[in-house]
Order: structure tokens, then C-alpha cells, then sequence
């Protein structure tokens, strides 16, 4: 129970932190940061939108009010989900644009996640389990190459060959013009299809650091007293590797895949760049292009927050996978 | 070996696997680099210190991962002080490394030459537009009319500059924040780590693209500093780590009884012990800003006016090379960024075996 509590007390002290520093980040600039990004957004001599001013003020709290007080007025905001509204896509909220992105990344992060994890987990099982064999070399060798491509350049490849040489696949967006939208299979369909090449682009890099992974460490199981019990045994050898080296080798990935989330994130907002993709990577972009501070802001926040909360779930659910942490309470 | 480590081996185990497979993982997403040669030829000078080879020969019956080779490092380098060093030899009979090395020389000189390799000034847009591979233009042209490939020539700088530097931040932050924590434990290392962990967890990319955003002034300096300042963290993790496994030896005891602060405890006998740890972290830090450059330029938030392999892939996309076909101007600057980055992580292997005997190859 120790565990739990601890891992949930650093949930929400890291929750803060990041709440904190998103509300940092704007005001690191000299000056008042309000005026500094309002003629940023202007030019220097252009007349100011007052509607851009408003959403500037609206993210940044009175700018009369001291540190302090703005600080409050943020946490308010937080609390209420008021993030102002979003000038590039005026006069929608924030709140909205965000909404309307969260699910498609959410749906293509978490289902090409799992798909990766499971494959490369069972690949780093197979390699390690069959050391030195060929199909192991063929994997530990050309699997660090293909993980050093960066991951946007391998989008565009595909994208350049599948769509624009071949032509087997839609270039951009997230579901077809003539979709109409609605729970039918013909949307799903077209979903389906407009997220193949997004999906094959991260899942090429996907499993990666999973095989290596898992194949270090569960060369480190087979060595383990536990492993040559059950060969003693007389077990069949698959048995052997899967129920009881495998089995212990997996622990250390299921803080890894917490941990990876972060960087994979930043790699998904690349690929949906690329692919012109409806999710919260895309609208990232286009906040930045046009210089949409509240959305970029919010953006960056629930991306955190995000993470942060798929961190939490791992860690519980190491906790029950791995006795030992619960006992040690080491955190 | 007391008993601060015995009680450690499980909970060591769950984070040194995890540090493993996170250093593969990095590999993926993470490039670097610059004369790889910066941080190595700073090693052999923070090896042999004197006061040291004594008090290690005891501790060679402790089977610690990095201490014995050190002693065999410490002990030669005296000896063979007027030859190849000892580290280098090492690095050098790894032959995944000696490829990497062999391709990073590569990348420098043609950094380095560049002016006199390149066919071409990379900003001249006089050419024709938009052109397919030709004896011309090996590579093709831009859109806008410049040579490929004499922009791929001097993409090298960038990528080798952006690494070295961003990389030496990341690293100097990570060593700074990584063995305060993990020499002077308590409180200090409790709010460390927790900065630690926060930057672990925190989507660098988003945070990268939010601060970018707001730079008075788009260029490849600014980009150099949001690398280093949120790259830290892998690096502060492993020095920690290191650090704690280090802090209960002998010579450290020694040291603090001879009235030695902290600090020079820190600087003085635990990072001459771990030099290979500092130098395999700043090329995987050095690899990930490479790579965290590219990305950040791809997306426009460098000066898109600067000739870099980042840079070219954002014009190569917002300039049609997907519709007009020009696969060359598509897949140069990525394939170089492949090979800079595997080259690095090659030269990472031999650097491995410098502290892990067991890797090394005869």
C-alpha cells in the first residue's frame, strides 16, 4: 500500500511541477510577456486584434496582478478547464480544438503502442531465447539501424512511395472529404484507412526499443537459478523461456513503456505533421505556425498531464506484477 | 562490499535493465555528435591519478562492473604514456566501434572541407528548379534553384556543431545535477531526483517546440540551448546511479578522511572513475540533440535559412519534392542523419567496453 501512495503522491507532485512550468514558460521571455507576445503576434508596426489580446490576457492572468496573483489565476483557470479561446481557429475555445484532437492521437499512440510493445516483446523473447542465431543477428543488427532513421523521415518515405509514386493510399488527413461523419462502418472504414500509413510509420520504429530491450534483459533470466530449476525440471524448452524467463525479463519494460512515452510523443507529433493527421501533434504544429500561444499552451499541458497519467497506471501495475516493489516500498 | 549495495542488487537490477534498454531505446530517436574526439582525448589526463592505483589493486577482488578495467587502464596508461592510449586501443579493437570511428572521420572532414568538397555555394538559387539527379547536380535541385547536394555538404556542419554543443550542455547540466545527487544523498537528492524523474517523464519534443516558440529569434543557437537545457535528464540518471555505487568505496572513505569537501570528492576521485560512463552519455546526448535538431527544423522552428539536413527536409516538404518526384532531395538528408547517427552509436559500443571487460572484443 506504501507503494501506491508514494507513487501516487509523485503523480501529483509531478503534476504540479509540469502545471508550473507550463505556467513558466511564456513569462521567461524579458518583459512583460503579455505586451512581448502581442507584438510578436503584430509585427511591429500592424494594429492589435483584439481578439488576439484578449486570448493573450486571458492565458497570461490580469497583467496587473503581481507573479503571484496571475499564478493564482491560472491555477483558477486550470481548475475550471477555461484555457480561453484559440485565435487561430477563432471563435472556437481552446478546450475545443483540444477535444476534438485528443481522440485521434490517443486512438493511434495507444493502438500502435500496444501493437509494438506486444510484437517486440515477443521478437526480444524469440532473439534472446535463440541467441546467436541468425534470426537473432538479423534482428539486433538490422534493428539498430532501421532505429536510428529518424522517425519523420521514414513518414515522408512512406508517404512519398505508397501515396504519391504508388498511389495505394490517402496523403493526408484523417478521414476521407466525402466521409460523413457518423458511427458507421463506411467513417470507421475510412478511418481505418487514412490511419494505415501513420500508423505503419510509427509502428516501424515501434517495437525496437522493445526486442533490444527485451532481449537484454532476458539473456539475464536464462542465466537465473529459477531458469535452470525448470530446465531441471525436464520442461519443454519453450515453457522454460516463456513462463519463466520471459516472464521475470518483462518487468523492467513495463516501466519502460511508461517511461518511452514522453519521446514517443514527441515522435508522433512529427508524424502527424507529415501525414496531416487530425491529432493533437498536427494542431501543436499549426498552434506554433501561427502563433496560437493558449492552444500551444494547453496543448503541451494535456500532452504532459497525459503521460504523466499513462506513467501512474504503469507504476500500479508494476506494483501488482512485481511483488517485491510493493514489499522494498522503494521508489 | 557494505551494506548500502547489498541491499541494492534487486532494486539496481529493475533500474539497470532499465537504463539498458533505455540507452537502446535512446539509440532510435537520439543522434549526436561533433569531433567525437572532444570528449575522449579528455579522458586520458583524468585517468591516472597517482594516488589512486594502489588503493584500486585491493579493490580488484571486487567483481564491480568498470573498476577493474580502470585499473587496467590507470595502471598501463603510465606505461605506455608515449603510444596510442591504452582507451583508445580499447575503443579501436572493437570493431563495431572502428566502424563508427571510421565514419564519423568521415563526417568531419567533410564538414571541416566542406567549401572545397561542395560543387556548389549552397545558397546560390541561380540553377534551375526543381530538377532531377543529373551530372550537374548529383543530387538535383531545389525548388528555390540550389544544389543538393552541396547543401547536404553543409548540412554536415550543422548536425556536427548542433551535437557537440548541445550534447556538452546536456552533459555538463547532467553531470552536475546526477553526481550532487547521487554523492550528497538525503534531501538534496531527494529534490534532485525528483527534478530527475519530472524531466524523464515531461514529452521533450512538445516542451522543446513550446520554448522554441517563444525565442525572440529563430537560428541555430537558440535551438542549441532548448536541446541541452531539456536533455539532462537520461544523462543525470545513469551519473546518479554510477555515483551511488561508487560513493561507498575505499578511496572515497579515504579521501573524506583526509578532510577533502565534497566537491573534491566529486570531481576529483569519483569522476576519474567514471569517465567512460561521461563519455558514452555525451555521445548519446550529443546523438539525441542531432536528432532533436532535425526535428525541430523539420517542423520550421529553426531558421529556415540556414543550410541544414533539418532544414532541407522541411523545404523538401513544403516545397513539392513529394509531387514532383525528387526522391533525391527527400532521402539524402535523412540517409546522412541514419549514418551520422549509427555511427555514434557504433563508437558507443567500444566506449562500452572500456568500463565492461566482458564486452570486449579480442
Amino acid at each position: 500500500m506504501r507503494y501506491f501512495i508514494r507513487r501516487f503522491l509523485f503523480f501529483l507532485l509531478t503534476l504540479w511541477a509540469a502545471v508550473t512550468l507550463n505556467f513558466l514558460i511564456p513569462r521567461m521571455q524579458p518583459g512583460d510577456p503579455a505586451q512581448a507576445i502581442v507584438s510578436k503576434l503584430t509585427g511591429q508596426n500592424a494594429a492589435v486584434d483584439p481578439a488576439q489580446l484578449a486570448a493573450v490576457r486571458s492565458m497570461l492572468g490580469t497583467p496587473n496582478g503581481n507573479f503571484f496573483q496571475q499564478y493564482l489565476d491560472y491555477l483558477g483557470n486550470l481548475l475550471t478547464l477555461n484555457f480561453g479561446l484559440s485565435y487561430s481557429y477563432y471563435p472556437y475555445s481552446v478546450l475545443h480544438m483540444v477535444g476534438q484532437a485528443l481522440l485521434w492521437t490517443v486512438l493511434l499512440v495507444g493502438v500502435t503502442q500496444i501493437i509494438g510493445f506486444v510484437v517486440g516483446t515477443l521478437l526480444g523473447t524469440y532473439a534472446a531465447w535463440k541467441r546467436n542465431s541468425f534470426v537473432d543477428t538479423i534482428l539486433s543488427v538490422g534493428l539498430s539501424f532501421v532505429g536510428t532513421l529518424p522517425f519523420f523521415w521514414i513518414a515522408l518515405l512512406l508517404l512519398f512511395i505508397f501515396s504519391f509514386v504508388l498511389g495505394w493510399l490517402p496523403a493526408a488527413g484523417g478521414y476521407g472529404e466525402t466521409a460523413v461523419p457518423g458511427f458507421t462502418w463506411q467513417y470507421i472504414g475510412d478511418i481505418l484507412y487514412h490511419s494505415i500509413l501513420p500508423a505503419v510509420a510509427i509502428l516501424i520504429t515501434a517495437p525496437i526499443g522493445w526486442v533490444l530491450g527485451m532481449r537484454n534483459n532476458m539473456i539475464q533470466t536464462l542465466r537465473e537459478d529459477y531458469t535452470r530449476l525448470a530446465q531441471a525440471k525436464g520442461l519443454k524448452p519453450w515453457k522454460v523461456a516463456v513462463f519463466y524467463s520471459a516472464r521475470n525479463a518483462i518487468l523492467p519494460n513495463v516501466t519502460g513503456f511508461a517511461i518511452s512515452l514522453g519521446g514517443i510523443l514527441g515522435g508522433v507529433v512529427l508524424v502527424e505533421t507529415v501525414f496531416d493527421y487530425p491529432g493533437m501533434g498536427r494542431l501543436l504544429f499549426e498552434a506554433v505556425g501561427n502563433k496560437d500561444y493558449p492552444l500551444m499552451q494547453a496543448l503541451f499541458l494535456f500532452t504532459t498531464v497525459g503521460v504523466l497519467i499513462a506513467n501512474l497506471i504503469a507504476d500500479v501495475l508494476y506494483g501488482f506484477l512485481d511483488p517485491r516493489v510493493r514489499k522494498g516500498a522503494q521508489a | 562490499m557494505d551494506s548500502p549495495q547489498m541491499d541494492m542488487p534487486k532494486f539496481r537490477r529493475k533500474k539497470g535493465s532499465l537504463s539498458d534498454e533505455t540507452s537502446l531505446d535512446n539509440q532510435p530517436a537520439l543522434a549526436g555528435t561533433n569531433q567525437g574526439t572532444t570528449p575522449l582525448t579528455a579522458m586520458p589526463g583524468a585517468l591516472p591519478d597517482d594516488h589512486q592505483p594502489a588503493t584500486r589493486q585491493k579493490l580488484q577482488e571486487i567483481p564491480a562492473p568498470g573498476e577493474s578495467v580502470r585499473d587496467d587502464v590507470a595502471a598501463s596508461s603510465t606505461r605506455a604514456r608515449f603510444r596510442t592510449p591504452e582507451w583508445f586501443q580499447i575503443v579501436w579493437s572493437n570493431n563495431k566501434a572502428r566502424v563508427g570511428i571510421i565514419m564519423l572521420a568521415f563526417f568531419v572532414l567533410v564538414a571541416i572541407f566542406a567549401p572545397w568538397i561542395a560543387p556548389y555555394d549552397p545558397q546560390d538559387s541561380t540553377f534551375l528548379g526543381a530538377q532531377a539527379p543529373s551530372w550537374q547536380h548529383w543530387l538535383g535541385t531545389t525548388q528555390a534553384g540550389q544544389d543538393v547536394f552541396s547543401q547536404l555538404i553543409y548540412g554536415t556542419r550543422t548536425s556536427l556543431i548542433v551535437g557537440a554543443l548541445a550534447g556538452l550542455l546536456a552533459t555538463f547540466l547532467a553531470l552536475i545535477i546526477g553526481m550532487t545527487a547521487g554523492y550528497l544523498q538525503g534531501w538534496v537528492d531527494d529534490v534532485l531526483s525528483f527534478f530527475i524523474n519530472l524531466g524523464l517523464v515531461i514529452p521533450a519534443l512538445p516542451l522543446m517546440i513550446s520554448i522554441a516558440a517563444y525565442a525572440p529569434v529563430r537560428g541555430i543557437t537558440i535551438i542549441i540551448f532548448v536541446i541541452g537545457l531539456t536533455g539532462w535528464a537520461w544523462g543525470a540518471r545513469f551519473k546518479r546511479a554510477q555515483v551511488i555505487s561508487l560513493r561507498t568505496r575505499d578511496y572515497i572513505t579515504a579521501a573524506k578522511f583526509a578532510g577533502d569537501g565534497p566537491f573534491r570528492i566529486i570531481f576529483k576521485e569519483v569522476m576519474p572513475n567514471m569517465m567512460s560512463l561521461v563519455v558514452l552519455s555525451y555521445i548519446s546526448a550529443a546523438n539525441g540533440a542531432i536528432g532533436a535538431e532535425a526535428g525541430l527544423e523539420f517542423l520550421g522552428l529553426g531558421d529556415p535559412n540556414t543550410v541544414s539536413w533539418g532544414t532541407m527536409l522541411y523545404w523538401a516538404n513544403n516545397g513539392g519534392a513529394l509531387v514532383t518526384g525528387q526522391w533525391a532531395w527527400l532521402i539524402a538528408p535523412g540517409l546522412a542523419l541514419a549514418f551520422l547517427t549509427t555511427a555514434l552509436v557504433l563508437i558507443n559500443f567500444g566506449v562500452d567496453a572500456l568500463s565492461n571487460p566482458q564486452l570486449r572484443e579480442e
